[in-house]
């Protein structure tokens, strides 16, 4: 009761910053989706260079997220952006990379290799097979891995408040710092309601872009 | 017209590699469908995929209307030449309509040409354009994603086929089925095809010429009768089976092999006195009846015994009768079947044209044999 009542009393905040989150997060996963689903592709066709890569991106994954803020700091107070939205950013893309360059990969390495070879003796050129076969079948585990990314980056995002990034995590930070238990309960029950609200977001759009010949064969169990 | 011309294929190099094809020439000629087989690693596949450039050639030349493969851009190759596998590999994401128009949306076809062509090559496999084009694959029974599968390597009317056991991968009784359907699409568009199989009734079936091939070497290439009445050696004898004789009897006619002799036939009307003196002249054990050109029955001198009767009533009805065009091995099966030694033959409208019997069979199998060594 007394944290619908923090709410309400610090509703123009909890907007504010609710929107800041999801910004950080949105054009995080955007960024991170530009770059890791080119990349999946490319090393879904370049079988000796997907172990490096996907190591790679495992290695990232396991840095606490406090350690790469703490990390970048040094680096980018070089341009003048040590704290605040652009390490938060970057780090939130870095952590995208493992579920989307892996989703990606996979999704592909799973077409059937008698459709290749079908695409192919057909005359298809490996860009056509990409648009016309590879994506559409892969498309489902991509946007799974990108539901991931999205859900995960909206959790590390909160710590994110700690380099000044804004955003829910403020709540949290501050209600800590203030010992203020209902401003720190109110801000993670935001977040995670974010969290659910993205989540069923993506899982809509998963099954909106699934090809309608893949829902049909899931619905009878092909 | 394809022309293999010493085409070798190794695969690895060093002592681990391993010869697929080993210096094979021969051509297909145009309208023909050319039969590969043999056993799994034989390398008929691999020349299959040579000739598209799905694997690069090692050594030797592959020519298309006298045109090097290799002086093509591959994805061009491949384009106009149709193309149909065992796994069928339909997109599932795409409909019927989509998996046919494939090549022909590379092509550049308009849409409207496009969609005659689909619902022509629907009709033309029996399958019903407005019940199927916007199905998915999954939709369909395995007999029917094998018709999409031929219909989407026919889509851009290519002269040339390129089809790897296109019909492995279903049941018997639909591969029969689809085999006698497309042997009457093949008549009438005559398409150069180079068709693997490892199935020698399929070889012999659908194959104008037969390629045999063991571990990468082309060890005969000739029509399916010569292959079968005369195998070049002991390879291709235990490959053809024992029975190659009663195969090769499905690929012979009853039109050709039966008795036209119509020295034992009478007309119903006449009297059983007349049809006994007939018997008896000519040495014959029976004659056959007919009415109306149409066969009703055969009588013997123990059927005609009561005197001055129309022998239309005297007669006894045939077992069955067999139609020209089946073949030798249905006629024979039959005999054994119903235990007779002589079937009479009709031809379409149902007149009798002829009997045929074991002797005839017989005869014309030895007379197979013996021309074969003539030609050698």
């Amino acid at each position: 009761m007394r944290i619908l009542k923090f709410v309400q009393e610090n509703a123009s905040d909890c907007w504010g910053l609710g929107l800041e989150h999801i910004w950080i997060v949105a054009i995080s996963v955007f960024l991170a989706a530009l770059i890791a689903i080119p990349l999946g592709v490319y090393i879904s066709h370049n079988e000796r260079v997907a172990k490096q890569v996907i190591s790679a991106a495992n290695i990232l994954m396991t840095i606490p997220s406090i350690a790469l803020f703490g990390l970048m700091l040094p680096i980018l107070s070089i341009i003048g952006h040590g704290l605040g939205k652009v390490p938060a950013v970057i780090a939130l893309v870095l952590y995208s990379q493992l579920p989307l360059i892996r989703n990606t990969y996979v999704g592909i390495k799973n077409v059937p290799p008698e459709l290749v070879e079908a695409g192919k003796g057909l005359g298809m050129s490996s860009w056509t097979r990409l648009r016309e076969l590879e994506i559409p079948l892969a498309i489902s585990v991509i946007i799974a891995g990108l539901r991931t990314a999205t859900v995960m980056n909206i959790g590390i995002a909160a710590i994110a408040a700690y380099i000044g990034a804004g955003g829910l995590g403020v709540f949290i930070q501050q209600g800590i710092a203030r010992v203020y238990s209902e401003m720190i309960i109110a801000g993670a029950l935001l977040v995670a309601l974010l969290a659910i609200f993205a989540d069923a977001g993506m899982a809509f759009l998963e099954r909106a872009l699934t090809p309608k010949g893949i829902r049909i064969a899931r619905r009878i169990g092909k | 017209m394809i022309q293999y011309q010493g085409v070798s294929k190794v695969f690895g190099s060093g002592p681990s590699s391993i010869v697929a094809v080993d210096n094979v020439t021969f051509n297909i000629e145009d309208g023909n469908l050319v039969t590969f087989l043999g056993p799994s690693g034989c390398g008929k596949t691999t020349l299959l995929r040579l000739t598209n450039r799905l694997i690069a050639l090692s050594s030797g030349q592959i020519l298309i209307d006298g045109k090097d493969v290799m002086s093509w851009d591959e994805v061009k190759l491949r384009q106009s030449i149709g193309y149909a596998i065992q796994e069928i590999g339909l997109f599932p994401n795409k409909t019927i309509y989509g998996n046919i128009a494939i090549v022909p949306r590379l092509l550049g076809w308009n849409e409207k040409r496009i969609s005659d062509r689909v619902d022509e090559l629907l009709n033309m496999l029996r399958l019903d354009p407005g019940v199927f084009r916007d199905r998915y694959p999954v939709e369909l029974s395995g007999g029917q994603q094998q018709r999409i599968g031929v219909a989407r390597c026919l889509a851009a009317d290519p002269d040339l086929l390129l089809m790897d056991e296109p019909f492995g991968a279903i049941d018997p009784v639909n591969r029969e089925e689809i085999q006698d359907e497309f042997i009457k699409v093949q008549a009438k568009l005559k398409k150069s095809i180079a068709f693997v199989t490892h199935d020698i009734y399929e070889a012999v079936k659908m194959g104008d010429r037969i390629a045999i091939f063991d571990e990468g070497r082309l060890v005969q290439f000739d029509t399916p009768e010569v292959i079968l009445m005369k195998p070049a050696n002991k390879y291709i004898e235990d490959f053809v089976g024992t029975d190659r004789t009663l195969k090769g009897l499905s690929l012979l006619s009853v039109r050709e092999t039966m008795n036209q002799d119509h020295a034992n036939v009478v007309e119903g009307r006449i009297k059983s006195a007349e049809a006994m003196n007939v018997l008896k002249e000519k040495g014959l054990s029976h004659l056959n009846v007919i009415e109306e050109g149409k066969p009703i029955g055969y009588v013997t001198t123990a059927t005609l015994e009561s005197d001055n009767i129309e022998v239309k009533k005297l007669i006894e009805p045939y077992p069955l009768c067999i139609a020209e065009t089946d073949n030798l091995r249905d006629a024979l099966s039959n005999m054994l079947m119903h235990d007779i030694q002589k079937i009479p033959v009709i031809n379409e409208n149902g007149y009798l044209t002829g009997t045929i019997s074991y002797d005839d069979i017989h005869r014309r199998i030895v007379n197979l044999y013996s021309d074969h060594r003539i030609t050698k």
